[in-house]
Parts: C-alpha cells; sequence; structure tokens
C-alpha cells in the first residue's frame, strides 16, 4: 500500500515523459527515436502565437531540403522536466527549446549539445544577424550553445496610467521616488505595486533589479559561477534590505502571498487596483489578450528606477535575454538541424512573423521593421532598451545552479513575509 | 447461543492476513487447489513495480545521481544530510500535523455522511448522490477550482476570509492558513470516499440488533453509541488507515495549490521529495526522503494494525 502510493507520482512522471517519447518516436516512424529515420524533431513551449510561426518555418524548411520535420510543443512547467529526462536518455530531440545559461549548463557540462560556435565562425554574415548582448547570453565556457528563436524578454516596470493621472503622479525614476509613490498610493487605497507572491519567480524579479541597481551585475554573476559567499556581499544584503523594508511599507498590500500571476497580479493592474507592477515584457501580450480596452488607454510602461548611490548601470536590464533553440549531441539529423536554424532563425520572414505576433525578436538593425508590431511604441521601447543595455542579466533561477533555484526561491517569500532581513537571507542560502 | 454461524460479509475489511486459521480445516481434501503456480502473476508484478523500485530507490538513497550522466556512491552523505537537516525535520513534523489534522477532521464528518447516508429514505439517496461528486474530479481539478476560489482579490475568500479572521482574504498566504486550506480541500476531495466506505458498512447491520434495542428502550443515540460505532470498528480501522498512510504521502494538492509556499510552509515531505528529484535535480537526496516516507508509512500501517487487533479480523457479528 506504502509503496504504491509513494511511486504513484514517479510512475506519473514517468509515464508522461515516456509518452511523450513514444510521440516523439511515432513521429519519425519509431524505428531508433526521433533521430533515427531522418524526421527534423523540434521541442518547444505551447504558445498559440509562436507555434504557427515555429510550423511555419519548419514548413518553408522541410519544402526546401525535402526534409521530414515535426514540431513538439509541451506546456511550460512540465517542459524542463521532460526534457531532464529525456535528455538523460537515448531519446533526443534533435532540437530543443532553452533558456540558455544555467537551464542547459549541465547538458553542456555531460557533453549532451553541440558546440554551435565553429559553425557560427564560420558564417559569420549569421553570426552578425542576432545582437550580441543577447547570443552573448546564450554563451557557456566561451562557447554557443543556442541560436535566439524569439523575443526578447527583459522586465519592465508597468503602470496604470489612469491612476497616476488620477493622483497626479510621475512614474519614479530613483529610489527615493518610488517609496514616496508608495506613499501616494497607500493614501488613496491603491496598492502600489501588485506582485503574484505565490509564483515566487515574479518576486524574484525585484531582488535581481535591485541588486544589479546597488552592486552592478558582477555581483550574481559570482554567485551564478559557484561562489556561495556572493549571498553575502553588502549590496546582496542591501537589496534584501531594501525588499524587506518595501513590503513593511505596504508596498504590495497585504495579501500579496495568496495572489496569483495570471490571474491575480495582472486583473489588479488592469482593474485599477495596483498602480505598478514589475513583470517580464510578456505581460503586454498577455494584458493585451486579457485586457485589450486598458492595453490600448492605460497601460504604461518604463524601467526600472536607479538607486540612489547604487554601483549599478540604470541602463542595465534583467529578464529573458531570449529563449534559444540548441542541437543535441545524440542527434542523428545534426546536420539537418544546423540548416533548419541557419535557414530560418535570421530570415527576414520568420523575424517578420515573430514581429507581426507581438515580439521584439533578438536581429540587429531592425528598428524600421518594428513598424509591423502590433504595438510600435512598446517595441521600439523594448528594442531601445536591449541595444542600449551595458548587461542583459538572465533571470537567476534560470542562470543559478539547479539545486539553489528553489532555496532561492523560498527564502525570498519568507524575506517579502517579513520573516527574514538581508543577514538572514545570506545566511540561509549558505545553509542551503 | 449461536456459535458456529460464519459471518457472512465482513465489508470491505476482507483483506490482509486472515488466512490462518482457514489452513488446517481442509487437510484430506483432494480437490486440486490454488497451487503457489496461480499467486505468479500477481508476484511478478509486485516484485516489478513495487519491490524492484523500492529497492531501486533504497540504493539509490546512497547515490548521488542528477538525472544526466552515472550516479555515483555518496556513501551516507544523503543520511547524514537528511538528518541534520532544519528543513527536513520542520516538514517531517508538518506532515505528521497534516496527517493527523486529516484524519481527525475527516473521520467524524465522512462517519456521520455514511451512516446518515445509509438510510432508504429517498431523500437521503438525492443528496448522497451530491455529497459523492467530488469522487469523480481529479486531484488537480479540484485543486485548481479551489485555488480560484481562494483567490484573495477576485474569489469567494474576498468575502469569506474576514468571517474566519482574515480580513484581506490573505488565507493562502498565511502561514496557519495556508496548512488550513490543504485540510479544507483534502477534507472536501476524500470524506465522499470515505463516506461510501462508512455507508456500505452501515447497510450492512443487521435491522434484528436495531430492533432488539428499541424493544430494550433505546434510543437514537444510544443506538449509535452502542450499536452503530461497534458495529463500524473494522471499517474505521480500514478507512483511518487508507486515510493516514494517503495523507503521508499526498502532495498534488499542495503542488497545485500553494506550490510549498508561503515561504515554506506547506513543505511537506513527499512535496520536498519532488522539489528535492526533480526541481534540485538532486535524486540522490529525493530518494532518500522516499525511503524514509516507506519506512514512515510501512510502520504507521504496521502500528495501526497491530494495535487495533485488526490483524485477528474478528468478525463483529459474532453471536447472531
Amino acid at each position: 500500500m506504502t509503496t504504491h502510493f509513494s511511486r504513484r507520482h514517479f510512475l506519473g512522471l514517468a509515464g508522461g515523459t515516456t509518452g511523450a517519447l513514444m510521440l516523439g518516436a511515432t513521429g519519425c516512424g519509431g524505428s531508433s527515436g526521433p533521430g533515427g529515420s531522418g524526421s527534423l524533431t523540434v521541442w518547444s513551449l505551447q504558445d498559440p502565437v509562436q507555434n504557427p510561426i515555429q510550423k511555419a518555418a519548419l514548413k518553408r524548411f522541410s519544402d526546401k531540403a525535402g526534409a521530414q520535420t515535426k514540431l513538439e510543443t509541451f506546456l511550460n512547467t512540465a517542459y524542463t522536466q521532460k526534457l531532464r529526462v529525456a535528455m538523460g536518455s537515448p531519446n533526443t530531440p534533435d532540437v530543443l527549446f532553452n533558456w540558455g545559461g544555467g537551464s542547459i549548463r549541465q547538458y553542456v557540462d555531460n557533453g549532451l549539445l553541440q558546440d554551435l560556435t565553429p559553425e557560427l565562425e564560420k558564417n559569420p554574415e549569421f553570426k552578425a544577424k542576432f545582437l550580441p548582448s543577447v547570443l552573448e547570453a546564450g554563451r557557456i565556457d566561451g562557447k554557443y550553445y543556442g541560436i535566439p528563436l524569439r523575443g526578447m524578454q527583459p522586465v519592465i516596470l508597468f503602470y496604470n496610467k489612469k491612476l497616476f493621472e488620477k493622483h497626479d503622479a510621475q512614474p519614479p525614476t530613483t529610489w527615493a521616488e518610488t517609496l514616496k509613490l508608495v506613499d501616494t498610493f497607500k493614501k488613496a487605497g491603491v496598492t502600489p505595486f501588485a506582485v503574484a507572491g505565490a509564483e515566487s519567480w515574479t518576486q524574484l524579479m525585484w531582488l535581481e533589479y535591485l541588486c544589479d541597481r546597488i552592486g552592478g551585475p558582477d555581483v550574481f554573476g559570482a554567485i551564478a559561477e559557484g561562489d556561495k559567499s556572493g549571498w553575502a556581499d553588502p549590496a546582496m544584503v542591501r537589496a534584501i534590505d531594501a525588499i524587506a523594508d518595501l513590503a513593511g511599507r505596504g508596498g504590495f498590500g497585504t495579501n500579496f502571498s495568496s495572489v496569483q500571476y495570471q490571474t491575480g497580479a495582472s486583473p489588479l493592474l488592469a482593474k485599477g487596483k495596483a498602480a505598478m507592477h514589475l513583470m517580464g515584457s510578456w505581460e503586454y501580450t498577455n494584458q493585451l489578450d486579457q485586457e485589450p480596452e486598458f492595453t490600448k488607454d492605460g497601460l504604461g510602461w518604463t524601467t526600472f528606477p536607479a538607486f540612489e548611490g547604487g554601483a549599478g548601470d540604470p541602463k542595465a536590464i534583467v529578464g529573458n535575454p531570449t529563449n534559444y533553440f540548441s542541437v543535441s549531441k545524440r542527434s542523428e539529423n545534426a546536420g539537418k538541424a544546423l540548416g533548419f536554424l541557419k535557414q530560418e532563425m535570421g530570415s527576414d520572414t520568420y523575424v517578420d512573423a515573430l514581429i507581426k505576433g507581438g515580439d521584439v525578436p533578438a536581429v540587429a538593425d531592425i528598428e524600421a521593421r518594428l513598424k509591423d508590431s502590433p504595438n510600435p511604441e512598446f517595441a521600439g521601447f523594448v528594442y531601445d532598451m536591449v541595444r542600449d543595455a551595458p548587461s542583459f542579466q538572465l533571470s537567476w533561477d534560470q542562470a543559478i545552479e539547479n539545486k539553489y533555484a528553489q532555496p532561492m526561491l523560498t527564502n525570498l517569500q519568507k524575506v517579502f513575509l517579513g520573516k527574514l532581513d538581508g543577514k538572514g537571507y545570506a545566511a540561509a542560502m549558505k545553509a542551503a | 447461543m449461536t456459535l458456529t454461524t460464519k459471518a457472512p460479509s465482513a465489508g470491505p475489511v476482507r483483506r490482509g492476513g486472515g488466512v490462518r486459521g482457514v489452513r488446517p480445516a481442509a487437510a484430506p481434501d483432494r480437490t486440486p487447489r490454488p497451487g503457489s503456480l496461480y499467486i505468479l502473476p500477481a508476484a511478478l508484478f509486485f516484485a516489478v513495480f513495487a519491490v524492484g523500485p523500492v529497492i531501486g530507490v533504497g540504493v539509490l538513497s546512497f547515490m548521488e545521481w542528477n538525472g544526466l550522466g552515472d550516479p555515483r556512491f555518496a556513501g551516507t552523505a544523503n543520511w547524514e544530510r537528511f538528518l541534520g537537516s532544519g528543513a527536513i525535520w520542520d516538514a517531517t513534523g508538518r506532515t505528521l500535523l497534516l496527517t493527523g489534522a486529516c484524519w481527525v477532521v475527516q473521520t467524524p464528518i465522512s462517519l456521520a455522511i455514511g451512516v446518515w447516508s445509509a438510510g432508504r429514505q429517498r431523500n437521503r439517496a438525492v443528496l448522497s448522490a451530491v455529497y459523492f461528486l467530488p469522487l469523480l474530479l481529479s486531484s488537480a481539478a479540484i485543486a485548481l477550482g479551489w485555488k480560484a476560489i481562494l483567490d484573495p482579490n477576485f474569489g469567494a475568500a474576498k468575502a469569506l476570509g474576514p468571517l474566519i479572521g482574515y480580513s484581506d482574504g490573505d488565507l493562502l498566504g498565511d502561514t496557519q492558513g495556508a496548512l488550513l486550506c490543504i485540510v479544507m480541500v483534502v477534507t472536501w476531495q476524500f470524506v465522499p470516499f470515505h463516506a461510501l466506505l462508512y455507508q456500505a458498512a452501515a447497510r450492512n447491520i443487521p435491522a434484528s440488533i436495531y430492533d432488539a434495542a428499541l424493544i430494550d428502550g433505546a434510543g437514537r443515540a444510544t443506538a449509535f453509541r452502542y450499536i452503530t460505532l461497534p458495529q463500524l470498528r473494522n471499517t474505521i480501522i480500514t478507512s483511518s488507515t487508507l486515510m493516514i498512510v494517503g495523507s503521508l504521502t499526498y502532495f498534488e494538492t499542495i503542488l497545485l495549490l500553494t506550490d510549498g509556499g508561503p515561504g515554506g510552509a506547506t513543505h511537506v515531505l513527499p512535496f520536498l521529495m519532488y522539489t528535492e528529484g526533480f526541481r534540485s535535480y538532486e535524486m540522490g537526496f529525493a530518494a532518500t526522503i522516499a525511503t524514509a516516507l516507506v519506512v514512515l508509512g510501512t510502520s504507521l500501517s504496521l502500528l495501526i494494525v497491530r494495535f487495533s487487533g485488526f490483524a485477528k479480523m474478528r468478525s463483529t457479528l459474532e453471536g447472531i
């Protein structure tokens, strides 16, 4: 009985994965896994806008190269685990969606991903198609493992224009102004910042930006390289204390710990119950989908405020530089995979489709073409923001070694709840 | 005195270890008996899908493995970490607390609903059908549904929270509130199943006992206390075992409802096992937690069987 219950979860997960693998196998005749009989298998995230664009790209490639292709998509939450199990087995997809950084570091360490550096060196015109800072973010130990596949997703401070007009306020440019705004909105009975405290990755954005503003990108850079003492860095401690202070002042309201992202924080901003919301650029598409009226005339956006006396550049950004396609080393279709990436990822047709879908691709010199975006103003803002940024730090939960991601998030939740301060956080992370 | 009447049925409790008394009686019998060959398919299945993996998990708990490449022998490192980790002890305490709370809340409710719905009145039949509805829903659907209800700004928690002391509806975001929510959702989900067990068992109680008690002047409450409850003894044990072992390893609701939050306030052992294995990719340590859960669960069910006298399988209908 006991064993049955405790194993059920493992079996369920394993079963799900096997199912996915079997799908992969049937997609190409099932002889020897996805790579076997010549069909190119691409794994990606489920996304109603992106998937048709990817499918079209695959079709163009298969029409031209005469190869069979197959796109398989997975839900965001299940994808990392499915990919993990697949990568540990002989049945890997040929081309796989990822976030760069820590999300693929272990695959690289285990020799499971193709080094794309020679290919990029051989084709400088292909390499030059992408924004260098974004291509850089896909680099591990000096080698390229990923080709940017879609738009850039920096974290942006969104705000409700109507609330700002009503209370005669300006979006904050410094931390002092931020704290003043907290008082303004609290007095008016409006939550200053919406934050989805039930999903702690949204809280992490606050720490990412504050730490970058106070101490620059190297503070976390050292931690990502494996130096745990970075958690006790004065800049990190100060950033945590600033969050605890903001939460203590009621900057996030009182019940943010139960708030979800899509069903909570986003509607709070749209319905005028919260004034600001720190979120990835995908929030624009999300709001456009859920609240088209508000997005058109009420949604404002700006950069994260500077921190007085901080060492970081206020132009620096954090978030997801982009998503990447990497090629599995076990793939028997590596040639086709590379052919596909080279033909499509920087092509005008593909890039234009991305722009029309609301993305801001990580492709160089496309300012003029961004006018075709559903919102040229927003797309231009994102593009300039990334182009002018001295650094673009990958989201910490993706960049850090897997085993520290969960403690980092859980302890940060405690900071927001007022149970840990800067020193306490450093101690908790040292013990993790 | 009727000594020989065999109990027609002991309800759904007839499982596990009751064969001992039957064997000697069949000594001179020539009819072909099921030999050990008959048990082979079941035994094989059990060996491949239960015994094998449990041994594998036990072995893995002494290894270090991130899911890629080959596992490396790590000695007792995982176990030292397990025993020395404050988070593990917290989670163990919380697991036991949650198990206890689920049992204390669910047992009286399911007993009451089960016994009540055992009556043959038509309104009871209709209402029981409604009560048993949650049985048809998957855990994920239930958890997501409740998540929407418990949203502090747009869900029912906004209106209902203040009634129970959460003025801003912050139930899921509060350390105690989150545990309360989990007990509530688990109760809502599993009471129907246990009520069904009690309903079946209560219907098995012969009406003659109640009739006799009625003649002796027993009221409803007395009949419940001295007839229904003792008659349901074996069912109570079965249901409790299922409940306790089930809540010990239960984690879907927690994953979907609170994701272990807020700030680790709903971290229980099975949840940590999942996050260590499939988020941190520390398969060895996850296996350590799994092994500990197997040991804990087995010991608990053995204790229940031992101290309840369940193993003796004494019928509740002796003397009728």
